[in-house]
C-alpha cells in the first residue's frame, strides 16, 4: 500500500533521514522505532508532505506521492496525528473533528450553510469511536493532555482514511491512558479496517501489536520485519534493544 | 440556548425599533455620529474575519475601505455611469485589491504578512496622495453628486442601517458556515488544518477577498454619509484605529466589533473637541487593552456572565 524508497532528508550538514526504505500493505499495523533523534519523525513529516524529501520516492497506492503538498496527500487517503499535541484549541471537541470531516467531503469552502448541521451524526459517531462524546461541546485547549491526544486520532478518523499514521500516540499519557490507547488503535485498526503506521518508545506495546516493525538508526533502516525476527537480530540488539 | 430562544427576537426587534427611531428624536449631530458609528462598525466587523476570525495580521485595512470609497467617488463625479453603478463597483474594487495584495501576503507566515500589508498598502496611499489630477491628492475629492433617494442626512442614515443590516446577516452566514469553522480552524492551527485536506493559502486568501469586499462596502456607506473623500481612510492610522476596536470589542466575539467600533468613534469625536492629540489617547487605550481586557470589553463581559455563554460569545452559534 505504501512504499517508501530510499528517502533522504538533511537538515544542513545533519542527515535526519538517510536512505531509509518502508513498506507497509494494506491491513497490517507497522511500528517504526529508534532511538532518540533515528529519525522516525521526519520520516512521518516526509510521508505526509509536512517535510520536502532531498531525494528518494514515496509511493501510496500505486501512485507517486513524493513532495506533494500536505492537503493533497491527506485527500489520497493518508491521515495523521502529531506527536506534540496538534489540535484546534478555542474549537470545542465537536468542531474539532467536524472540520476533518467537512475537509474529507469537500465542503469546507461552502459559505451560507450552517456548519452546526452539518456531518453531525459522523462527528459524533467518531467521537462515541474513541470515547470523547460526552466531551464533545468542551473547549479542546481545556482537555486533558491525554483526551487531547485521543482527540488527535479522532481528527485524524474524520478524514476517513485508508492509512492512519500515529506520532507516539501514548506521549506523555499515564500507563492507563496508554492501556486504553493501545487497546483502542486495536480496536479501530480492526472494525474500521484501518492500515496503520505508528512509532512508539515503549518497545512492550510496540511488540505485543505491530505485525511488521521496522527499526531505524541513524536515519537509516536497519531492518523491517515481523515482530520476532527483529527481536532475534543481532545488529538490532546491538543497536537499540541494549546489546546484551 | 435559552436567551437565543426565547429574547433574541424580541430583543433584536426592540433595537431596530430604537434605531430606526433615532433621527426623529436625535439632533443632526448625534444622528450624523451615529450613522459614522454604522460605517465603522461594518468596516471594524469585517476585518474581524480575517483577524479574530482568521488569525492574520490584516494590519492596514483601512486601505481596501479608501479604495472603494475612491472608486465611488471617482466615478461620481468623473463619469455620467448611475450611481448604482459606482456603489457595487466600489467593493468589487476593494475586493480585487484584496486579492492582489492577499496573494502576496498569504506566502509569508504572521508578522512577515503583517509588515508587506503595510508596505503595499503605504504604497497605494502615497499614491492616492500625491496624484493630485486624478485623486485630488491630499485635498481629497468632495461634493460628491449623491442620487436623491440619500441626499438628505435622514435618509442616508435609513440606507446605511439597512446596508448595515443585510451586511451583517451576511457575515453572521459567513462565519458560521463551513467555511467560516473551517476559518477558525486555520486560526487555531494552521499546519495540523493542512494535514486534515484543508488547502490553507486559497482559504485564507478567499477571507482576505471576502473582508476586504465587506470593507469596500463601507467604503461606500462611507461616501453616501460624507459626500467627500479624502486620503486619510487609507492611512495607516485609521487601519490601526479599526484593528484597536476589534480588540476593544473583543475579537473572538462576532458582535465585538460593533462595540469597539461604539467606543473608539465616540472617544474620538468627543475627546477631539477638547484636544489634538487624539492618536495619544488612543495608544493609552491599547496599553490598557492589553494589560487588563486581553478578550476585549465583550469577550470580558461574556467571561463574566459564565460558561454557558461561550458559544455565544464565539460567534453565536451553539
Amino acid at each position: 500500500m505504501l512504499k517508501v524508497e530510499a528517502v533522504e532528508k538533511s537538515f544542513g550538514d545533519f542527515k535526519a533521514v538517510d536512505r531509509a526504505n518502508l513498506v507497509v500493505e494494506r491491513g497490517e499495523i507497522v511500528a517504526v522505532i529508534g532511538p532518540n533523534g533515528a529519525g522516525k519523525t521526519t520520516l512521518f513529516n516526509l510521508i505526509t508532505g509536512q517535510l520536502k524529501p532531498d531525494g528518494g520516492r514515496i509511493v501510496f497506492k500505486g501512485e507517486d506521492i513524493t513532495g506533494l503538498p500536505p492537503y493533497e496527500i491527506c485527500k489520497k487517503g493518508i491521515a495523521r496525528s502529531f506527536q506534540i499535541v496538534n489540535i484546534f484549541h478555542r474549537l470545542t471537541v465537536f468542531e474539532n473533528v467536524q472540520v476533518a470531516v467537512l475537509s474529507h467531503r469537500g465542503k469546507s469552502s461552502r459559505l451560507l450553510e450552517t456548519a452546526r448541521r452539518m456531518a453531525v451524526r459522523e462527528t459524533m459517531e467518531l467521537l462515541e469511536a474513541v470515547g470523547l462524546e460526552d466531551k464533545a461541546s468542551e473547549i479542546a485547549g481545556t482537555l486533558s493532555h491525554g483526551d487531547q491526544k485521543v482527540l488527535e486520532i479522532a481528527i485524524a478518523l474524520g478524514n476517513e482514511p485508508e492509512l492512519l499514521i500515529l506520532d507516539e500516540p501514548t506521549a506523555g499519557m499515564s500507563p492507563e491512558e496508554t492501556a486504553s490507547t493501545i487497546e483502542l488503535i486495536r480496536r479501530l485498526a480492526e472494525t474500521r479496517d484501518l492500515t496503520i503506521l505508528f512509532c512508539e518508545h515503549d518497545m512492550e506495546i510496540v511488540f505485543s501489536i505491530a505485525n511488521s516493525i521496522m527499526v531505524m538508526h541513524q536515519g537509516r533502516t536497519l531492518i523491517q520485519a515481523p515482530p520476532g525476527e527483529v527481536r532475534a537480530n543481532k545488529e538490532v540488539q546491538e543497536a537499540y534493544l541494549g546489546g546484551e | 440556548m435559552q436567551w437565543r430562544g426565547k429574547w433574541q427576537w424580541p430583543s433584536v426587534a426592540l433595537i431596530l425599533g430604537v434605531l430606526l427611531l433615532l433621527p426623529f428624536v436625535l439632533p443632526r449631530f448625534y444622528t450624523y455620529i451615529i450613522a459614522l458609528i454604522f460605517v465603522t462598525a461594518l468596516l471594524a466587523m469585517s476585518l474581524n474575519i480575517t483577524v479574530g476570525y482568521g488569525g492574520m495580521f490584516q494590519f492596514h485595512h483601512g486601505v481596501f475601505y479608501g479604495v472603494s470609497a475612491y472608486t465611488v467617488a471617482l466615478i461620481l463625479t468623473k463619469t455620467k455611469l448611475p450611481a448604482w453603478v459606482a456603489f457595487a463597483a466600489g467593493p468589487v474594487a476593494a475586493a480585487i485589491t484584496g486579492l492582489l495584495i492577499g496573494g502576496f501576503c498569504v506566502r509569508l507566515t504572521r508578522l512577515y504578512f503583517g509588515m508587506l500589508q503595510i508596505s503595499l498598502g503605504s504604497l497605494i496611499w502615497a499614491i492616492v496622495f500625491r496624484w493630485y489630477s486624478f485623486t485630488g491628492g491630499d485635498d481629497g475629492i468632495h461634493g460628491i453628486p449623491m442620487p436623491d433617494f440619500i441626499s438628505s442626512l435622514k435618509s442616508s442614515y435609513y440606507f446605511i442601517l439597512a446596508v448595515l443590516i443585510v451586511s451583517l446577516y451576511l457575515l453572521y452566514r459567513i462565519v458560521n458556515s463551513p467555511f467560516g469553522r473551517t476559518l477558525q480552524a486555520i486560526r487555531d492551527n494552521p499546519e495540523r488544518c493542512e494535514a486534515v485536506g484543508v488547502n490553507v493559502r486559497r482559504h485564507q486568501l478567499a477571507a482576505i477577498v471576502i473582508a476586504t469586499f465587506f470593507a469596500g462596502v463601507a467604503g461606500v456607506l462611507f461616501v453616501v454619509l460624507e459626500g467627500s473623500v479624502f486620503p486619510d481612510l487609507l492611512f495607516w492610522v485609521l487601519s490601526l484605529e479599526i484593528f484597536i476596536m476589534c480588540l476593544l470589542g473583543g475579537w473572538f466575539t462576532f458582535a465585538g466589533p460593533i462595540l469597539g467600533a461604539a467606543i473608539i468613534v465616540s472617544l474620538r469625536t468627543f475627546v477631539g473637541i477638547y484636544t489634538e492629540y487624539w492618536t495619544l489617547i488612543l495608544g493609552v487605550i491599547l496599553i490598557f487593552l492589553i494589560f487588563f481586557l486581553p478578550e476585549g470589553v465583550m469577550g470580558f463581559v461574556l467571561e463574566k456572565l459564565g460558561p454557558g455563554k461561550r458559544e455565544l460569545a464565539r460567534g453565536g452559534e451553539g
